[in-house]
């Protein structure tokens, strides 16, 4: 468990965007998920996604370092951004992108390819 | 009132708007809005952590499978 929790860790603040989410970006399995996913990509934002569904246990352990209960959760540089609902009202506002520009340099866009993370 | 009205009116007395639509009839998936007073000086990302507090044993026992929410301050 130690174990996983440094792993999930890792992700959350090694990744410019995390998004831990239930599927990949490929088959995503949940509509919650779908729209975080979507939002994050009319961002333009770098994505590492990471899938919940292999283990009970990732879950668990991200609920508790996040203090979110829910699934999808974001994270910017190791900042919780929030779920679907608070990632798609940000990106409609405008203030993901600016979130993104500040945190991650106005170049964030640059290079961006959606890739997955396993931590378990 | 539902379970769900119920622990949102009991954290949320003061709010002007509280409704709680159950999206596919199936008693699991929920749409919540709140507006309230006391959200306007909170981010978005604390709004809905407080949105997620009241509801905390439905999300925790499984009887919430999916939960949407909107929140507005008055």
């Amino acid at each position: 468990m130690e174990e996983l929790r440094g792993k999930i860790q890792t992700v959350i603040e090694g990744e410019p965007v995390a998004l831990f989410m239930k599927g990949t970006p490929e088959m995503v399995m949940c509509g919650n998920s779908m729209r975080a996913l979507e939002a994050l990509r009319r961002a333009g934002a770098p994505v590492t996604a990471v899938d919940i569904l292999p283990d009970p246990a990732i879950r668990q352990e991200l609920s508790a370092l996040s203090g979110w209960p829910t699934i999808p959760q974001v994270f910017v540089r190791g900042e919780l951004i929030g779920g679907a609902d608070v990632v798609e009202e940000l990106e409609a506002s405008g203030e993901l992108v600016q979130k993104l520009e500040h945190t991650l340099g106005p170049d964030y866009r640059d290079g961006r390819a959606e890739k997955t993370a396993a931590v378990i | 009132m539902s379970r769900l009205e119920e622990l949102l009116r009991n954290a949320f007395p003061e709010a002007t708007e509280l409704n709680v639509v159950d999206r596919t009839g199936t008693g699991d998936h929920f749409h919540v809005t709140v507006k309230s007073a006391r959200f306007e000086e909170l981010s978005l990302l604390e709004q809905h952590r407080l949105v997620n507090q009241a509801l905390a044993e439905p999300l925790a026992d499984g009887t919430i499978h999916e939960l949407r929410i909107t929140t507005r301050g008055s």
